[in-house]
């Protein structure tokens, strides 16, 4: 074993899953096979196990004001009960980390970031703390599942005698086995679906419902293909430092007419001299091979750009690849060519997402 | 794991079957399994040059671009256009529908350097 297991590493290999080291854990990258995962979570419902993800806890009267501060997010429109996508930047403008920010209680915050990340954002946040703020990562102590789906609402039925709350971007506190666990209407794949974050010891009896209940497990792969296909970015390969949000096009995210935050200033000055770059959607039109990172773009004989991520879309059935291309170059329609292993594909720029979900 | 005992493998997972002083070659029902949903691929063209142990194909699973090597040395006379619209013959007929390409060998001595079933075998368990 090459990583650190999470607690559910024996679940994963009575299922026969093939793992991989992911940011030092040993993961699941497939059970079945990506395309029959693919599926599972289009049209049935899917559980992945994502422990590997950190787990930080920030407390106090001050908390929100606070986070509103140090992440570039709507943090002050969250509701007690709700969750929003955020994004933490350095001085600069460039993404640190993409993350979930969950108000959990008045005073009470959630952070859920990437594995990768989790100790640049704690040493990060650290070093931003001022008043009355306490922050905690507990990720060592905390496990987490996403099950995602059209069939998810009923698996949350069978395994919690409830219904799930029917709106994205809701959290709430339940109690299994006397434990308290949080479930929230969140997810990465563009289904509906539910995040669950526990202890370590209970997510074993929790995978074991939810599997009982007809998820199929789902490994890295499929989550990456998924991903891939609503155009959601990956840090690390869609985000970096050298990077803006309104370059990945995450501007949507971000409230400018609140307070200030780490990165504003760059992001208004961006905005002010132009975005240089942006993070388009890349479709191949008919037969090719699938896309992958770092593949070189052009257009008319020029290198504009390599590509970030890149995959084969099993929905759609052609390769698919996101890129940060000039802005002149960045409009749907616009013709270019992505070097595979010497061949030029022809392609061409398209609005993301790629694919329509019902969400 | 299936292991035709007519066939030669090299350590790398491609298979050749001889045929006088021409060779089909194609990988392993181990190495299909190994990479999964194969989802493209790329045979050498008629008429290309391989030499024993260098890339000859490449395979692409959902996941991850693969090379397979040429076992042996010599010219590729065919390539498997069914591989284009089917590359999945890859994983459901790697040793039949599934060869990849057809080649004429230039130097047969090339061939006492691969195993017999009963060595892939062991060599795969290991």
């Amino acid at each position: 074993m090459s990583g650190r297991p999470t607690a559910l590493h024996s679940k994963h290999k009575e299922a026969g899953a093939r793992m991989m080291d992911f940011a030092g854990w040993d993961m699941p990258v497939q059970y079945a096979g990506i395309l029959q995962e693919h599926r599972a979570v289009r049209s049935a419902a899917g559980v992945f196990d994502i422990s590997h993800m950190g787990e930080f806890f920030v407390r106090g009267p001050q908390a929100g004001e606070w986070l509103s501060r140090v992440l570039a997010g709507k943090v002050p429109a969250i509701g007690v009960g709700e969750a929003r996508y955020a994004i933490l930047l350095n001085e600069a403008g460039g993404v640190i980390d993409d993350l979930y920010v969950y108000r959990i209680r008045e005073m009470d915050y959630l952070l859920v970031v990437n594995a990768s990340k989790i100790s640049e954002d704690a040493a990060c946040l650290r070093g931003r703390l001022t008043g009355e703020v306490t922050f905690e990562d507990a990720s060592d102590l905390y496990s987490a599942v996403a099950v995602q789906g059209p069939l998810a609402p009923g698996i949350f039925r069978k395994c919690f005698g409830r219904d799930l709350p029917p709106s994205r971007n809701r959290v709430l506190e339940l109690t299994r086995g006397g434990e308290e666990l949080w479930i929230a209407t969140t997810g990465y794949t563009g289904e509906p679906g539910f995040e669950v974050i526990c202890k370590n010891p209970e997510v074993s009896s929790l995978w074991d419902a939810l599997t009982t209940a007809g998820c199929v497990p789902c490994g890295l792969g499929a989550r990456d293909v998924l991903r891939l296909e609503m155009g959601y970015p990956l840090n690390g390969n869609d985000l970096s430092p050298e990077r803006t949000p309104l370059e990945a096009g995450l501007g949507f995210f971000i409230d400018f007419t609140g307070p200030d935050f780490v990165g504003k200033s760059a992001l208004l000055a961006q905005k002010e001299n132009g975005i240089p770059s942006k993070l388009c959607g890349i479709v191949v039109d008919g037969k090719s091979p699938p896309m992958r990172p770092h593949y070189p773009v052009w257009m008319d004989g020029t290198q504009v750009g390599e590509t970030a991520s890149g995959g084969l879309s099993p929905t759609l059935g052609t390769a698919i690849a996101m890129a940060y291309l000039p802005t002149s170059v960045a409009i749907p329609g616009t013709k270019i060519e992505i070097d595979v292993r010497g061949n030029r594909i022809p392609a061409r720029v398209v609005k993301k997402p790629f694919i329509q979900t019902k969400l | 794991m299936n292991i035709p005992e007519d066939l030669k493998y090299a350590d790398s997972h491609e298979w050749i079957r001889v045929e006088g002083d021409t060779a089909i070659v194609g990988i392993s029902d181990h190495a299909q399994a190994e990479l999964t949903d194969i989802v493209f691929a790329e045979p050498p063209k008629p008429g290309t040059q391989v030499h024993a142990g260098q890339v000859a194909a490449v395979v692409e699973s959902v996941k991850a671009a693969s090379d397979i090597y040429a076992p042996v040395s010599g010219e590729v006379i065919e390539s498997n256009s069914a591989l284009n619209d089917s590359p999945a013959l890859l994983n459901t007929d790697p040793y039949g529908e599934g060869w990849i390409f057809k080649m004429r060998l230039s130097d047969p001595s090339e061939l006492d350097a691969l195993k017999d079933a009963a060595a892939y075998g062991e060599h795969i368990a290991r």
